[in-house]
């Protein structure tokens, strides 16, 4: 290697910083022997991120909207900081309340999809269906949402009717009604069309989802135990991949329409049948299964083991993916959900899934054991081992 | 893609396993060092590792296109992209890698008008679309990628365009490759040479290789098994005592490369003197340069750079992970103050980066997983 006279030569002064601040706080132990240190470093990794995080961006980028690490980070960071209470603190997909005597659940949710219209939808059933399951996979049933606008000034009124008829299918399909609302209009160019917000609120009306004495614990993130079984309701990633095929941008051509779906019937199916033994669910969508799949093992401190053979994707979803390099499993589903069930109850989930149209393609894609805590193992096709962890930085923005 | 999967056969990787288990020596060890950042992703996207002995380690080579980018380099883009009325145009897998003042996206959250594109015929089109501004292409990689931005300056010289520009930090590999043969530290027993690059430069250049320094090459294909096959054959090699350039993808590697992309790039290009990649310092005749006769689509001579070199952090090991002397967990930062959220080195950017690569696919210990997997 032949040197070359610097003229100038500077220092990187926040790597300088960041390798400082990561180093106060955890000696290095001397002395060890060499077959052990990997695991060493294995274990100081853990503790690492284990840690409190931090955003170091002064600014916002579009890695913390892509539902990956940067978005935990900065929802853990900076919202939770600010509003943490024992409602927030589980980070659910909703918040479960107690209004009286009854036990409702209210979330909320933002659309900001681009493009508007694509094959399978809009915006607006997204809007709608996104905040039906969100209430769904906490185990309530839906019944009220509230939709606000956010539009840009010379945004066409006829599209604006379209995504209102949508919407107004959408909740007539999912048996909720939007009841209150609000409008706001930007100058153009300070917003892309149209953005949407739904909220919705839902009754928990199965005692067995109730407090103890006649209810199980609950559906909770942090419930998933070792022997559990991991099941989704269906083929995966249909809806990013339906979204990236739609956008143009790839020139690929491919017969593909998003998945979105109100998936509250399914969850009431599974639910009869398996009115205690299921532990969570979730709804796979920005960041997709393997997301859900991590939120799992950090929430139960569990090691989640998937089988890449058993996870369904079409034929077609596994081709776009392939083309662009991008894994299925981290590809938003708009009407799929993840359900972790005891695992002596995986075939009878399954039996009441299938049962149902939406549910026809569900499957068991793995298993909790114990060992290694926090991780998710995927045994690949070709027979390998490897982890699936949280995306970094976003892939695709703008997906929902 | 029935195609693919034919590559990705549990059953048929499970007869290779055993018959690479049968080629190696009893007590002899094994490495070789997989030279493109492509075949790490695999490496690990698949857990191959699970198939091999004990005896054989994979060492991961510089071959990783944003690893190799210095800080200095991204600094100077960043500069190019605050110019008025720039737009800096880049792949993905560039956003993230960090400069001495922050990355692209940082630059692009405070201001800067940076896009990502899949190619570079992408930042023509926007170059046509956007007449009133400047469009730079930040022009990355090895022989892979640089037919493909020759052919783009080619195309808009042909069109007249004359506010479309490329910032070429293109490097080569054969001159890497030799770096790391020539390196004190060197303990490789062969190579697995990179299957894309080949496809432009072809498999003579690799014969070097062979013989001066005696290690073997064979060049292999992207799908996991290709890899296996391309092990499987380097200790065939080694059990014959022999030293030879073989091509485990020729359908569709040609032996003798794509003359075509070699003309192309021989004509918008020229050789630099020398070139910095990071963590190796600088390497003489290692990257391409605009030609002069191309000096019009040259951001360099169009763009006024600070140039200012910046040093790696001093907890930094890239260099050693790009020369393959240390494994990726061996660098002292590594998953604490270096994760892929918060890069410190390059190796952590792209999946193709060996640290990205184990981090994202490989950080569990092996033995804690087969007895949590026994089923
Ligand atoms: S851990 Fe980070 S700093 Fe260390 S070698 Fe890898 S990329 Fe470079």
């Amino acid at each position: 290697m032949s040197t070359e006279p610097v003229t100038e030569q500077r220092q990187a002064e926040w790597a300088e910083r960041a390798v400082r601040e990561s180093a106060a706080g955890q000696p290095d132990d001397p002395g060890t022997p060499y077959a052990g240190r990997e695991q060493q470093v294995l274990a100081r990794i853990e503790r690492a991120r284990r840690r409190r995080p931090v955003v170091r961006e002064e600014r916002i980028t579009l890695a913390h909207g892509s539902g990956g690490k940067a978005t935990h980070t900065l929802i853990d960071a900076v919202f939770l900081e600010a509003f943490r209470n024992p409602l927030l603190a589980p980070l659910e997909d909703g918040a479960t309340l107690s209004l009286g005597t009854a036990r409702a659940v209210f979330t909320t949710d933002s659309f900001v999809v681009n493009p508007l219209f694509f094959p399978g939808g809009d915006i607006g059933d997204l809007a709608v269906n996104g905040t039906v399951n969100d209430l769904a996979v906490c185990g309530a049933r839906p019944l009220y949402l509230s939709a606000g606008f956010i539009l840009e000034e010379g945004f066409p009124v006829a599209d604006l009717r379209r995504i209102t008829a949508s919407m107004s299918a959408a909740a007539k399909a999912a048996g909720v009604s939007i009841v209150t609302g609000d409008t706001k209009v930007v100058e153009r160019g300070k917003a892309d069309g149209c953005y949407i917000t739904t909220a919705g609120v839902g009754l928990i009306d199965r005692p067995a989802l109730g407090p103890p004495p006649e209810g199980s614990p609950g559906l909770s993130i942090s419930g998933a135990r070792p022997g559990d079984a991991v099941v989704v309701s269906g083929p995966i990633g249909e809806h990013g991949a339906a979204i990236m095929v739609a956008r143009g941008e790839f020139e690929i051509e491919a017969d593909l329409a998003s998945d979105t779906a109100p998936l509250h019937d399914l969850v009431a199916a599974l639910l009869d049948a398996l009115p205690t033994q299921v532990r969570t669910m979730r709804d796979a969508t920005r960041g997709g299964v393997a997301t859900i799949l991590n939120e799992v093992a950090t929430g139960s401190e569990v090691a989640v083991v998937v089988e890449e053979t058993a996870v369904p994707v079409r034929a077609e979803v596994t081709g776009v993916c392939e083309l662009l390099g991008i894994d299925p499993l981290y590809v938003a589903c708009e009407g799929r959900f993840v359900a972790v069930v005891d695992g002596a109850y995986a075939d009878r989930a399954l039996q009441a899934l299938h049962g149902h149209p939406l549910g026809r393609g569900a499957a068991v894609i793995g298993r909790v054991v114990a060992d290694p805590a926090g991780l998710v193992l995927l045994k690949t096709t070709f027979g390998g081992t490897r982890i699936v962890d949280l995306l970094v930085g976003d892939p695709l923005p703008r997906i929902c | 893609m029935r195609f693919v999967d034919e590559y990705r056969d549990a059953g048929m990787a499970r007869a290779l396993a055993a018959e690479i288990a049968a080629r190696c020596e009893p007590g002899r060890r094994y490495t070789f060092m997989e030279v493109c950042g492509g075949h790490t992703h695999t490496i690990y996207k698949h857990g191959l590792e699970d198939y091999l002995p004990e005896t054989v380690t994979l060492a991961h080579g510089p071959g990783c296109p944003v690893c190799v980018i210095p800080m200095g380099r991204v600094d100077d883009a960043v500069h190019i992209a605050e110019q008025p009325g720039v737009i800096l145009t880049s792949f993905g897998d560039m956003m993230r890698v960090p400069g001495g003042r922050g990355s692209f996206f940082d630059a692009k959250a405070a201001g800067a008008d940076i896009r990502m594109v899949y190619s570079p015929l992408d930042a023509l089109k926007i170059a046509r679309a956007n007449p009133d501004r400047r469009v730079v292409f930040m022009a990355i990689g090895f022989e892979t990628t640089a037919p493909s931005t020759a052919m783009t300056v080619l195309r808009a010289a042909a069109e007249g365009l004359d506010n479309f520009s490329v910032f070429c930090s293109h490097v080569l590999i054969i001159p890497a490759i030799k770096a790391i043969l020539d390196s004190p530290d060197m303990r490789l027993d062969g190579f697995i040479g990179p299957g894309h690059v080949s496809t432009v430069i072809g498999c003579e250049p690799y014969e070097f290789i062979a013989r001066e320094y005696g290690k073997p090459l064979v060049v292999a294909g992207f799908e996991p098994l290709d890899i296996l096959q391309s092990i499987h054959l380097l200790l065939g090699q080694l059990a014959g005592g022999r030293a030879e350039v073989e091509n485990q993808y020729a359908r569709v590697v040609p032996w003798h490369g794509n003359r075509v992309a070699l003309e192309a790039i021989g004509k918008v290009m020229r050789l630099r003197p020398h070139f910095e990649w990071r963590g190796l310092g600088f390497i003489a005749d290692s990257a391409l340069g605009m030609a002069d006769e191309y000096a019009a689509f040259d951001a360099e001579r169009i763009f006024d750079l600070p140039g200012i070199r910046v040093a790696d952090p001093k907890a930094c090991q890239c260099g050693e992970v790009l020369k393959g002397v240390l494994k990726p967990w061996e660098c002292k930062v590594f998953g604490t103050a270096c994760t892929p959220e918060t890069p410190i080195g390059t190796c952590m950017v792209s999946s193709e980066g060996a640290c990205a690569a184990y981090y994202d696919f490989g950080r569990f210990s092996r033995e804690r997983v087969r007895e949590a997997t026994r089923s």
